[in-house]
């Protein structure tokens, strides 16, 4: 994974030179040198040849955040990050360098895809093997993409965005999650290496979950991942991120950005599962991934709703949000997060009831085994405008075994007296009761505990789209195999 | 070889010696009713079948179809045909009864080396079952035990042993906390599950319920031994002259075990 020894000089020599489209084409690299500065946020920027604009916006957002300090508060702990110790920019594999089979494929990996019940077809994909071109998923693909084009909605990677639909990208760009908004999201903004970018027209229903093509397409999305999604009056989209079956990552950190703005009427279903890397028994190896995710409801009566399943990482950090704005206005946020071994996450949501009889729900499902620790961190905040806002925040958190923990830090602000807000939390272990009972109708020790965890976890399990609520439940007992002895 | 073959068993419980020396020889589709006041050791002996953490044999064995029962894990003795239907049923939030039941179901069936039964088919079936015990549809679609009237839940654990069709079933104080028509229904569909080739161990206090249940063989439990061996009319006998026949004191309160 080092660059080619020759590379450093030329985008030294590149960099000094005045910025201009077409340099690119003059460095032969698959990667830019280990590092970040202004040099590199202009190559990232020249390799996707976008521009002047954005290249300005990255590098305000760099400049800042040479300013900003990693933030602390968090019940996470980890070793300190050497920004300057990673890279910023990798081509995506060519496919002589993939895997050319699954016979070459980690057998651990696939044994876990096998538990999943996940395709032969897919699983090769999600192994990152050279696809062949006669590939069914290739053309499954332009059949989405054909009809997700009649009904206008635009659905391609942002750096595509960028070149077809420049003036969406920047009227919309850093709306919701501005560069300056947080120490990762700013670093996100100097050096986002690729994402999605969804527009759906007025009035349009969008007619497929996103998720399906998503997940056949967007293996290789980088470690620095931009998302927008703008739904414009009256329309609907469901989007799933992620996928079930692990993904590895040479990349450790992760830090990815995603904007949402729903207009008058409109209506985001974002759905997430997150299974990166988490680690080997003692945590080592694990992603650690820091994630900023919100949206806004900009009209009356829209709604955003975000559903999550964390099973992954060594580390997570992340806070899906909505910003209620638009009267009427509806946020929800449904998360299931399960730490297992040395995992650590922290996190929750944010509703920011801005407008009047804006209303959100939070339904959150802590689950911890092994050393594994779980925080829920949420805001719930009701300025003095937002009249008749009403909240409703239900936080349970299941321990198994002795070694985790759990934690709930739930904040509340309300600037008005006409507003309801309610917080129920509970904390609980799975019994030896349930476990004996389950066992003495035949289910072994982890058919049990993953029973059980399941039916804690229904709640939100049922906000996923069909499919992936399926496999999402092999996954969380996957994820908790040997936590009960 | 008998079916079941428990010979000379102690247990404790803490260190504490619940069971002194059981012996009990269990012939295939026989009914044994074990009758004993609380505190005598009833639930252990249940508990100590299907294999509960945390009960101690300290001497003795017990042979399930000639193998060694206390080798196994629960699920094993499930998986090899042993049913314990709960005193008190334990509730499952989130998990319906009938998903609970096909997991399980598949689970076993798995074990025995049969074929997953796919949705439609183990609907059918949990219908065909839930008819024996006036199961209503919506008893079958709610979380397992949760908000079910005691009654509900102890019909619930005798259509759960209708589903796994067990070949030893041990129903521990089955007609607790019952009326008289629960009582009824309960009991009809246990007798409904009456066949030669499975063998019931009934334990109860009272002797209504052999009334429904009329056992092949009775045995007096107490302070963790069989006081008296006998057959039905042993029942009757008891539930005219009291335990005190026995020098047995039926104290009230809780169980110990």
């Amino acid at each position: 994974m080092t660059p080619p020894a020759e590379t450093a000089p030329v985008i030294e020599e590149a960099a000094k030179s005045e910025y201009k489209y077409g340099f690119v084409t003059e460095i032969d690299s698959e990667f830019a040198p280990k590092g970040l500065n202004e040099d590199i946020v202009r190559f990232i920027s020249a390799k996707k040849e976008e521009p002047e604009w954005l290249l300005e916006w990255r590098l305000t957002a760099y400049r800042h955040w040479l300013t900003m300090k990693e933030p602390k508060w968090a019940f996470v702990d980890y070793p300190e990050i050497d920004f300057q110790d990673a890279y910023y920019y990798a081509a995506p594999k060519r496919d002589e360098d993939k895997p050319q089979s699954l016979d070459e494929v980690d057998p651990k990996l696939l044994e876990t895809y096998e538990k999943l019940g996940i395709p032969l077809a897919e699983q090769a994909v999600l192994a990152g093997v050279a696809v062949d071109a006669v590939f069914d998923s290739v053309s499954v693909a332009t059949t989405f993409k054909e009809k997700l084009t009649e009904a206008g909605v635009v659905f391609c990677p942002i750096s595509e965005a960028v070149q077809t639909h420049p003036e969406l990208v920047q009227k919309y760009l850093g709306t919701v999650v501005p560069y300056t908004d947080n120490f990762y999201a700013t670093l996100n903004s100097a050096v986002f290496s690729d994402g999605t970018f969804v527009y759906v027209p007025k009035g349009v229903r969008c007619p497929m979950e996103l998720s399906t093509y998503f997940r056949i397409n967007a293996a290789n999305t980088g470690q620095f991942e931009r998302t927008l999604i703008v739904a414009d009056e009256g329309s609907y989209v469901s989007y799933l991120e992620g996928c079930t079956a692990p993904m590895r990552d040479e990349n450790q950190l992760h830090a990815a950005v995603v904007e949402l703005i729903a207009m008058e009427g409109a209506e985001i279903k974002y759905s997430t599962v997150q299974n990166w890397y988490p680690g080997d028994e003692d945590g080592k190896g694990g992603i650690y991934n820091f994630v900023t995710k919100r949206g806004i409801c900009k009209g009356a009566n829209s709604k955003i709703s975000w559903t999550q399943v964390e099973t992954g990482s060594a580390v997570t950090w992340k806070y899906p949000s909505c910003v209620l704005e638009g009267e009427n206005s509806v946020g929800e946020f449904y998360s299931v997060a399960i730490t297992n071994n040395r995992q650590q996450a922290d996190t929750g949501t944010k509703m920011v009831h801005v407008g009047k009889n804006t209303k959100s729900t939070i339904i959150s499902k802590g689950i911890s085994a092994g050393k594994g620790q779980n925080t829920y961190r949420g805001l719930v905040k009701a300025l003095a405008g937002a009249e008749g806002a009403r909240n409703f925040t239900q936080c349970d958190s299941l321990l198994i075994g002795d070694e985790c923990g759990a934690h709930t830090v739930p904040y509340i602000e309300v600037g008005n007296p006409l507003s309801q807000v309610e917080h129920e939390a509970t904390t609980s272990k799975i019994s030896e009761d349930q476990l004996f009972y389950c066992q003495q109708r035949g289910l072994d020790p982890e058919e049990a505990v993953s029973l059980i965890v399941n039916g804690f976890c229904k709640e939100v399990l049922k906000e996923l789209p069909m499919e992936f609520a399926v496999e999402a439940q092999k996954l969380l007992g996957v994820t908790l195999e040997g936590s009960v002895g | 070889m008998s079916f079941l073959s428990v010979k000379n068993l102690h247990v404790s419980v803490d260190g504490k010696e619940i069971l002194r020396g059981i012996d009990l020889e269990l012939g295939e589709g026989e009914v044994h009713a074990v009758m004993g006041p609380n505190g005598s050791g009833k639930s252990t002996l249940s508990y100590v079948l299907s294999g509960r953490e945390g009960y101690d044999v300290t001497d003795g064995e017990v042979l399930f179809r000639g193998e060694n029962l206390l080798e196994m894990e629960p699920h094993e003795r499930a998986a090899a045909g042993v049913y314990l239907a709960f005193q008190y049923p334990v509730e499952i939030p989130g998990v319906s009864n009938l998903t609970f039941l096909k997991t399980a179901v598949n689970a076993v069936r798995a074990r025995r080396g049969q074929e997953d039964l796919d949705a439609i088919n183990f609907l059918k079936y949990a219908r065909e079952k839930g008819e024996i015990l006036e199961m209503k549809d919506e008893l079958l679609k709610r979380p397992v035990n949760v908000g079910f009237s005691g009654g509900e839940k102890k019909r619930n654990e005798i259509f759960q042993m209708a589903m796994l069709e067990p070949s030893l079933a041990i129903l521990d104080e089955t007609d607790s906390g019952l009326d008289i028509d629960a009582l009824r229904i309960v009991s009809e569909g246990v007798n409904k599950l009456r066949t030669p080739d499975r063998s019931m161990i009934v334990i109860t206090h009272y002797q209504r319920l052999l009334d429904h249940i009329v056992p092949d063989f009775v045995h007096v439990l107490a302070k963790g031994k069989f006081v008296a061996n006998g057959g039905k009319e042993l029942a009757l006998e008891l539930e005219k002259e009291g335990y005190a026949k026995f020098g047995i004191e039926d104290e009230a309160g809780s169980e110990a075990a």
